[in-house]
């Protein structure tokens, strides 16, 4: 019988399979590792990191919506520093990828999380989460303007010597424009998409069910959205992507490898069953066993249109 | 702390809309003190997607866990429907239980509605007659018989809001009354869960006479594991970080760490 290879590569990122676990949903890893071997995993991407620690957002910070979540949850983390000293030594111990997911409010606060994640043992690329509001600039996201994206990229790259893969927005009108920004400012991969923004109401009080009111919507509600931008993305830029949003299972999986997603994140999921991760990588290699695919590489963007 | 799939042995109508639920969980039950609670898995399909959190009610045999739950929702009326033989996954135990009474105190239990569920697993461990229980309910047709949860010889008070059965009135009513005749040579402990409301009243009153007195809560969840920071919840001014998050630095909490005016 044939032993499928998992083995994907980023650009200069090797992952052992394409599964990783997306931002925020996963902690820094530690928090499922008594429930599962993390060392099966293609990587792990930890909760997004800032300069400074962050308190996040009043609550109510969830709620569950048909077939998703939103979430508020202001990016709370422990940041910079508590996490290289922390957070950061426990990983090392992995035998996975490490990606470390970053953000800022201006350009140079995500240059100066990204310098301070350079060189760094044990980190094998950096994730930036684009999805934040600009303070010099409105509190109008980043990720939502094609200039703004091109300048975080940009710094980003300048000051560290990890891949660079920059997360997208959903929130926009044409995804594209924001990917060949992000790519011509010297991204090594994108990775999309992030949450869609959303609202729920509490008929009975007549307010928000968040606090913060709006929040971001993930999980199986939003795989045919994140799924399209994929298709658009793959088709205008030449860099690498990764597929992310309301995958469940290895068919979601596949449907964006299929769309040319060269590796994707299991995020909601692992709130719904903590082993939806390792149970894709095994269903992937009984699809490519079933098959008779020699390499998951062979099923990457195959769709036919 | 595990995810296991589990057979349900039972699950029976206790009072109205309210149900006891027995799982064969025999990792879970092992590890399990009171005060913790569990993630089950009740939806079939992608709605609803996310678990739902409950306390442990009790453990029995060795390796069945009791869930109390009242019909509130979308899930929980899922939850009612089980049969004997189907399985469920279970994830837990979860959060920090309870810190046991010392020698010499005088534990108070007081619950409200099913806030009954973590107190009766904690007074299942403690010395029959060695403390006081207190449980409050809308009314009469509410009331859980502590017999009907296996934990027969329990001596509890009784409160409703309609009179229907036991004192009338609100169950801190009965705290405060059990309070007032202390002489000072037992020191009351207090634990109590239920709605935020009453669990302000009895933050009030412990915080007034300085008295300890554990405290869970409840807040919305999405992993339970401290992962997704959801379950966030404010810490009394002066702790120096401004969230604690329920499901692992509680569900249980001395009553001082919390900032009151803002739950
Ligand atoms: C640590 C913890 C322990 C709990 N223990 C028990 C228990 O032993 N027995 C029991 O019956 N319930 C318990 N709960 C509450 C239980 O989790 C909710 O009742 C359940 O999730 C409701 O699910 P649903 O799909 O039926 O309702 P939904 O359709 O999700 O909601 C219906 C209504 O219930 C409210 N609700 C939903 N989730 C919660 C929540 N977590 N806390 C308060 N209100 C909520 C909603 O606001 C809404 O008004 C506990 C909650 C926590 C956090
Ligand atoms: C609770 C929660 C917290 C998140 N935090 C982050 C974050 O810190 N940084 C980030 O880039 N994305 C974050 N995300 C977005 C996810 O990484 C992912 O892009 C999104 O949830 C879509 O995938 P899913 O449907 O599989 O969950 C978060 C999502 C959730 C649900
Ligand atoms: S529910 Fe996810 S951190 Fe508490």
């Amino acid at each position: 019988m044939v032993h499928p290879d998992l083995r994907v590569k980023i650009g200069a990122l090797e992952l052992k399979n394409p599964v990783l676990t997306a931002s925020g949903t996963f902690g820094y890893g530690r928090e499922f590792s008594s429930l599962i071997d993390l060392d099966l995993l293609g990587g792990i991407v930890v909760k997004g990191v800032s300069l400074k620690p962050r308190e996040g957002n009043p609550p109510p910070r969830i709620v569950e919506t048909p077939c998703g979540m939103l979430n508020a949850i202001g990016l709370a983390n422990v940041g910079l520093e508590s996490f290289l000293k922390e957070k950061l030594p426990w990983l090392q111990g992995l035998n996975t990828a490490v990606i470390v997911n970053i953000y800022g409010h201006t350009v140079e606060e995500y240059g100066a999380v990204a310098a301070g994640l350079s060189g760094v043992k044990g980190i094998s690329a950096i994730e930036v989460n684009i999805s934040c509001p600009n303070v010099e600039q409105g509190g109008m996201a980043f990720g939502t303007d094609p200039d703004m994206s091109a300048k975080v990229t940009e710094r980003v790259v300048k000051e560290t010597d990890k891949p660079v893969i920059v997360k997208l927005s959903p929130n926009v009108t044409d995804i594209r424009k924001i990917a060949v920004a992000a790519a011509d400012a010297g991204a090594d991969a994108l990775s999309l998409t992030n949450t869609l923004t959303g609202m729920a109401i509490d008929i009975e009080r007549r307010v928000p069910k968040l606090a913060n009111i709006s929040g971001g919507l993930s999980g199986p509600a939003i795989r045919p959205v994140s799924l399209f931008m994929v298709h658009q993305v793959v088709r205008a830029v030449k860099i690498p992507v990764i597929g992310v949003g309301g995958i469940v299972d290895y068919r979601d999986a596949l449907e964006f490898l299929i769309a040319g997603a060269r590796a994707i994140q299991i995020g909601t999921a692992n709130f719904v069953d903590p082993r939806a991760s390792l149970d894709i990588i095994e269903g992937l290699r009984i699809f490519c066993q079933d098959k008779g695919i020699d390499r998951i590489e062979d099923v990457i963007g195959t769709l036919k249109i | 702390m595990i995810e296991q799939d589990s057979e349900i042995i039972f699950n029976k109508r206790v009072a109205v809309d309210t149900f006891l639920i027995g799982l064969k969980s025999p990792l879970v039950a092992a590890e399990a003190r009171p005060g913790q609670f569990v993630m089950l898995k009740v939806g079939r399909g992608m709605d609803p997607l996310l678990r739902r959190p409950f306390s442990i009610c009790g453990i029995r045999e060795e390796n069945l866990i009791l869930i109390l739950y009242r019909i509130v929702g979308q899930g929980t009326r899922i939850m009612c429907d089980f049969r004997k033989g189907e399985s469920l996954s279970v994830l837990g135990p979860l959060g920090s239980g309870f810190e046991m009474p010392h020698k010499g105190d005088m534990p108070i239990l007081v619950a409200g509605g099913m806030g009954i569920a973590p107190l009766i697993f904690l007074a299942s461990i403690m010395e029959p007659g060695s403390f006081s229980f207190f449980a409050g309910f809308g009314s009469a047709k509410e009331v859980v018989a502590t017999d009907e949860v296996g934990s027969s010889g329990l001596d509890l008070s009784i409160s409703t809001d309609d009179g229907s059965a036991g004192h009338r009135g609100l169950v801190t009513e009965l705290l405060e009354n059990r309070l007032a005749g202390f002489d000072g040579k037992t020191s009351p402990v207090v634990f109590a869960c239920g709605p935020l409301p009453m669990l302000k009243e009895v933050a009030a009153i412990t915080l007034d006479g300085v008295l300890s007195c554990q405290v869970s809560l409840e807040a919305s969840m999405a992993c339970g594991l401290g992962a997704c920071q959801g379950c966030a919840i404010r810490r009394s001014s002066e702790q120096a970080i401004a969230y604690y998050h329920v499901c692992q630095d509680g569900p249980v909490f001395d009553v001082n760490v919390l900032d009151w005016g803002a739950l």
